[in-house]
């Protein structure tokens, strides 16, 4: 069966599951009413890995298949629905459906007992199904319409506990920041749509490549010149990916969307659709011109830098691992914008599995603390906040072996997944720095800044990474009574985890090679450095694959020297307490204050955004009731009604005095006529007679 | 004078009093005699212009035809009559006006 079957199959499966819940779901709930949702998702899986198995016996990088009908025909535009199918498609297909499995099985024991358990697995269906339209389409628009349809998806299960004022502002938030990115992304839509006519990614390069694009910049974009709009395009278009991938200057939604239940913090906030963003990258990639590049490296490196900055000091764990997604997004971005494709994907694929793992296991220790909590009937204690937890190591083994996977992992340590693909990205910051000359950022000399946030970024992780490990799991205790009543979670719990656990080891990305320090496997080989079509001044990827190659030691020993000093800080501060975080805090000031509060992300956009915003509207929404409501709507009011006066006088007088007259007239022609109705049938005979005789005299004379 | 003109003299005779019967008289049974002498009128008609236009049996066909319809005509009347009376006490034409009010 061609592959394009199998994806739509794949497609639909998640969408029944939603349907399914919805109607049928309320039913069935104690029933084991979820395993239908999970028997289609884990279907899904299977075929996920038909394909990616088929993949692999190929072993054809160019692979490819694309179908598609037109969907709406406007005339002289058409607006097509089309899958395409790659190697990137189906690893991202795989990626999407082994998370999502895992986290429905995850969630039977997560939510039990949940006010709306088949809702969350509806909506769990949902998801899954937007996020596999999100990677089969093969056209921008399709890809926008999942976009959104994820945004939805996320909205609903970040609210998912909306009794809660947080989540349901949360939720708001989400949705609304999300919009913002999305508002440039549509625009970006449109630019390509009047000048390319055509949103599906291989014709569109076409007409990039071979001159289309600049003989169709006219109209409204008359004399902009060509590159500089495939430039605005790039930059818009990515304004998407900034919203969902969780990007400065919009990151600020991620965090809270961890008002939502673990799993989905999982599935969605972690590993799946805030990669979309970074999937959107990848798919435009080719038609990003160097300017553009350095915009998007720029704002992923800042953002890889600054989200850590912030992770560093947080307390609640999950709080952590969200700034820490900010961040690990904000690498996979900056690796796209300096022209690392396939680390920047690979980035993707690693993180997806490892941050997911991060999530489900510290879902597993809170679902204790909870269990705890709920044991010693306390109500106040935050089951989350890392000051309440403490040498969980021996009370939940199996999480903590898996967390322990995962910080390694993240923190770019040989023999795990994260290092291949953290140190491609780190030698491809250095490569871009060392030989790159295009796009603005290379031109201003600041190319070094992107190496510089990378490294740095890497250092912070490792130690935040280890921070939350420490005082999770080592040390003392900090509440005697919650850890008493703590225990390793039920097996529906660890097994997902387990799972992951294993998938973020090197072995399973490098096959068939064993080589733990990276640059081979069939991953290097199956996705290949898409091709530049901008037609000039394009980005020069064989000076960067030059590059790349010299970079890949020092990259790599750097890497190794930062991360073990993040590790080597965190053991010291918080394993060995030799230091005292909270002297180092008061020394530090100002930046501890700044980072504890996000750097004040949020009050900035409240004072600096929302309220003069909410002003503006204030004083329009005054303009208009006071100044225009008054005197151009009242006004008009007022004059049409003197004006309906006077037709109404008219129209008694006249029009219903016609129709009076009428009336008064045959009434008294009937009041007349009613002697003559007798009863009496001789009577009648005689007006018979009387008319016989008429019209016989009529005819006679 | 023409054979045919005496003969419409006299149904139309027959006609007019049969009419002034119908239209004069307040008992039932006399209007249904009335009714007869139209009838028979018509009759008359019939009969003179089949012998002395068409020459024809045609019209005594007709004839005929009026004189079964008369007897059935009568026979509804006179059952009518009787309900009446039933119904009244008398066959007073006037007083049957149930259907004015």
């Amino acid at each position: 069966m061609p592959m394009v079957n199998l994806s739509i199959i794949i497609l639909v499966l998640p969408l029944i599951s939603f349907v399914f819940q919805m109607f049928f779901g309320r039913r069935l709930e104690g029933k084991k009413g979820e395993w239908i949702s999970i028997s289609l998702v884990l279907v899904t899986l299977l075929l996920a890995i038909i394909m990616f198995a088929n993949m692999l016996f190929d072993y054809q990088p160019d692979f490819r298949q694309e179908a598609q009908f037109t969907w709406l025909n406007l005339g002289s535009f058409q607006l097509e629905m089309g899958i395409l199918v790659d190697n990137i498609t189906i690893i991202m297909l795989l990626v999407v459906a082994i998370i999502s499995g895992l986290v429905h099985i995850y969630s039977v024991e997560y939510m039990k007992d949940d006010v709306r358990y088949s809702r969350y697995f509806g909506f769990l269906g949902i998801f899954t199904f937007s996020m596999y339209g999100i990677t089969i389409a093969n056209n921008l628009f399709m890809i926008y319409c999942f976009w959104e349809l994820v945004g939805l998806s996320s909205y609903l299960l970040i609210g998912h506990w909306w009794e809660k004022k947080s989540a349901a502002d949360a939720g708001k938030k989400a949705f609304i920041v999300n919009r913002i990115g999305d508002i440039g992304m549509f625009m970006g839509l449109m630019i390509v749509a009047t000048v390319a006519g055509t949103f599906n990614y291989e014709l569109l390069f076409e007409r990039i490549g071979n001159g289309a694009w600049a003989a169709g910049v006219g109209g409204l974009f008359g004399g902009v010149d060509p590159n500089t709009l495939l430039t605005w395009a790039g930059v818009l278009i990515f304004m998407g990916a900034i919203g969902k991938s969780a990007q400065f200057p919009l990151h600020v939604w991620l965090p809270d969307a961890m008002e939502g239940p673990t799993p989905v913090s999982a599935l969605i906030h972690a590993a799946t659709m805030v990669a979309a963003g970074v999937y959107l990258t990848v798919r435009i990639f080719p038609m990003l011109t160097p300017n553009a590049m350095s915009f998007i490296a720029l704002i992923g490196g800042f953002t890889a830098f600054f989200a850590a900055t912030i992770a560093i000091t947080q307390n609640d764990i999950k709080k952590v691992l969200a700034y820490s997604t900010v961040s690990q997004l904000g690498y996979m971005i900056m690796a796209l914008g300096t022209g690392a494709y396939v680390a920047g994907f690979f980035h993707l694929v690693t993180h997806a599995m490892f941050k997911g793992l991060l999530f489900l296991a510290s879902g597993s220790v809170i679902h204790m603390m909870h269990h705890s909590l709920h044991k010693l009937g306390d109500h106040e204690t935050d089951a989350q906040d890392m000051r309440n937890m403490g040498g969980l190591r021996t009370k939940m083994p199996i999480t903590y072996t898996v967390f322990l996977i995962a910080s390694l992992s993240i923190s770019g340590i040989p023999l795990f997944s994260g290092f291949l693909s953290k140190d491609a990205i780190l030698a491809g910051t250095w490569a871009y720095a060392a030989h790159i000359h295009d796009g603005w950022l290379a031109q201003a000399h600041l190319g070094w800044l992107l190496p510089f946030f990378g490294f740095s970024a890497a250092l912070i992780t490792a130690f935040y990474m280890f921070r939350l490990m420490f005082m999770t799991f080592h040390g003392e205790p900090k509440n005697k009574a919650i850890f008493d009543n703590m225990h390793e979670a039920p097996r529906l719990i660890t097994v997902p985890i387990m799972v992951l656990g294993a998938l973020s080891t090197w072995i399973f990305f490098s096959l068939p090679s064993f080589n733990p320090l990276g640059g081979e496997g069939w991953f290097h080989h199956l996705v290949q450095q898409a091709k530049s079509v901008v037609p000039t001044g394009a980005f020069d990827a064989e000076t960067f694959a030059h590059g790349l190659h010299a970079a890949h030691y020092p990259a790599m020993y750097t890497s190794l020297i930062v991360a073990g000093l993040g590790i080597g800080l965190a053991v010291l501060i918080y394993l060995l307490r030799e230091i005292d975080p909270e002297k180092i805090a008061i020394r530090l000031g100002v930046l501890y204050r700044g980072s504890l509060n996000k750097w004040y992300m949020d009050e900035i956009y409240l004072h600096g955004i929302i309220r003069p915003f909410l002003k503006g509207c204030g004083a329009v929404a005054t303009f208009d009731m006071e100044i225009y409501d008054h005197y151009v709507i009242d006004g008009v009011g007022r004059r049409v009604k003197s004006l309906a006066t006077g037709t109404g006088v008219a129209d008694d007088l006249v029009v219903d005095g016609a129709v009076n007259l009428f009336g008064i007239i045959f009434q008294w022609l009937g009041w007349t006529l009613k002697f003559v109705q007798t009863g009496k049938i001789q009577n009648y005979l005689i007006y018979v007679l009387i008319g016989v005789l008429m019209v016989y005299l009529i005819n006679v004379f | 004078m023409h054979a045919l003109s005496s003969y419409l003299i006299l149904s139309a005779l027959l006609f007019s009093l049969g009419l002034y019967t119908v239209i004069t008289r307040k008992n039932a049974v006399a209007i249904l005699m009335g009714i007869e002498l139209i009838l028979n009128a018509a009759n008359v008609n019939f009969i003179a212009f089949s012998k002395f236009v068409t020459h024809h049996v045609e019209g005594h066909l007709m004839a005929v035809f009026i004189i079964m319809l008369a007897a059935a005509e009568a026979a509804v009347a006179l059952a009518i009559i009787l309900n009446l009376y039933n119904d009244h006490g008398n066959i007073n034409v006037d007083e049957a006006n149930a259907l004015k009010r």
